[in-house]
């Protein structure tokens, strides 16, 4: 499941269940429907109650970064389950977007 | 080595059947008594190899895919996930971090290397045109015994 909210120029989406290549296509139109004010610089992935992620969760945070920096924006995640940081980690993720307690 | 538990599973190669096959894998692997990580490097290295399967096997255009699992009594795991579909002309650049073949848009390329790396081996056999399988070995039982007995 997927919930958002805004405060001025930041969105935070949380996300709840498993990202995996089929939820990610589901949830795609939907999270860059939230996101398309050019005035958003600000993305926050909540990952604190997603129980799976694979390689497909890493794309899908991928492709909003790049739509976030060509406005100038940025990406933080939030992620509590050790497992999905270790694939954040595995892919160099934290490199590019910033990891939040 | 005994096998003391089998099974093979065919489905539809389809986005849905994604998560089945993490349920069937994580059912099958229960009454060996994994630790929460192995149970997870298990579901994501077989969600990673099922996607492949679907995305890339049979380009998004259905198929089957047949998992098969066994284990044995020293606590090891294999897992093979098969396609019969366009088989991988290049498997050591399809393993390469960051690598996609495909033009589905954001796909990573990380989905062997997440693979390797919560597996304790992975072996990829492919010929062009008549599908691929992946095959995947981890040691599972999580007492001490058991991996004083393995090493």
């Amino acid at each position: 499941m997927l919930t958002h909210e805004r405060q001025r120029a930041t969105v935070e989406i949380k996300l709840t269940g498993e990202l995996d290549h089929n939820y990610a296509n589901q949830i795609r139109p939907q999270l860059d429907d939230l996101i398309s004010d050019p005035t958003i610089k600000r993305l926050v992935f909540d990952l604190d109650e997603l129980h799976f992620m694979d390689s497909s969760g890493i794309g899908m945070i991928i492709g909003r970064y790049k739509l976030m920096a060509r406005r100038g924006g940025r990406v933080a995640v939030r992620c509590g389950n050790r497992q999905i940081d270790r694939i954040f980690e595995m892919a160099g993720l934290y490199q590019i977007i910033e990891k939040l307690a | 080595m005994n096998i003391i538990n089998e099974m093979r599973i065919d489905f539809l190669a389809c986005p849905e059947n994604e998560s089945f096959a993490r349920m069937v894998i994580s059912a099958f692997i229960l009454p060996l008594n994994p630790t929460l990580e192995q149970l997870g490097d298990v579901k994501t290295s077989v969600s990673e190899a099922v996607t492949n399967a679907i995305i890339h096997g049979y380009g998004n255009a259905g198929g089957t895919v047949r998992m098969k699992a066994q284990m044995d009594d020293s606590g090891e795991l294999t897992v093979d996930v098969i396609d019969n579909g366009c088989g991988i002309v290049d498997i050591q650049k399809a393993r390469t971090p960051f690598f996609s073949s495909t033009d589905e848009s954001e796909r990573s390329g990380m989905g062997f290397t997440v693979m390797e790396s919560f597996m304790d081996e992975v072996m990829v056999f492919s010929e062009k045109g008549l599908g691929t399988t992946v095959r995947m070995r981890k040691l599972i039982d999580a007492h001490e015994d058991a991996v004083a007995q393995h090493a």
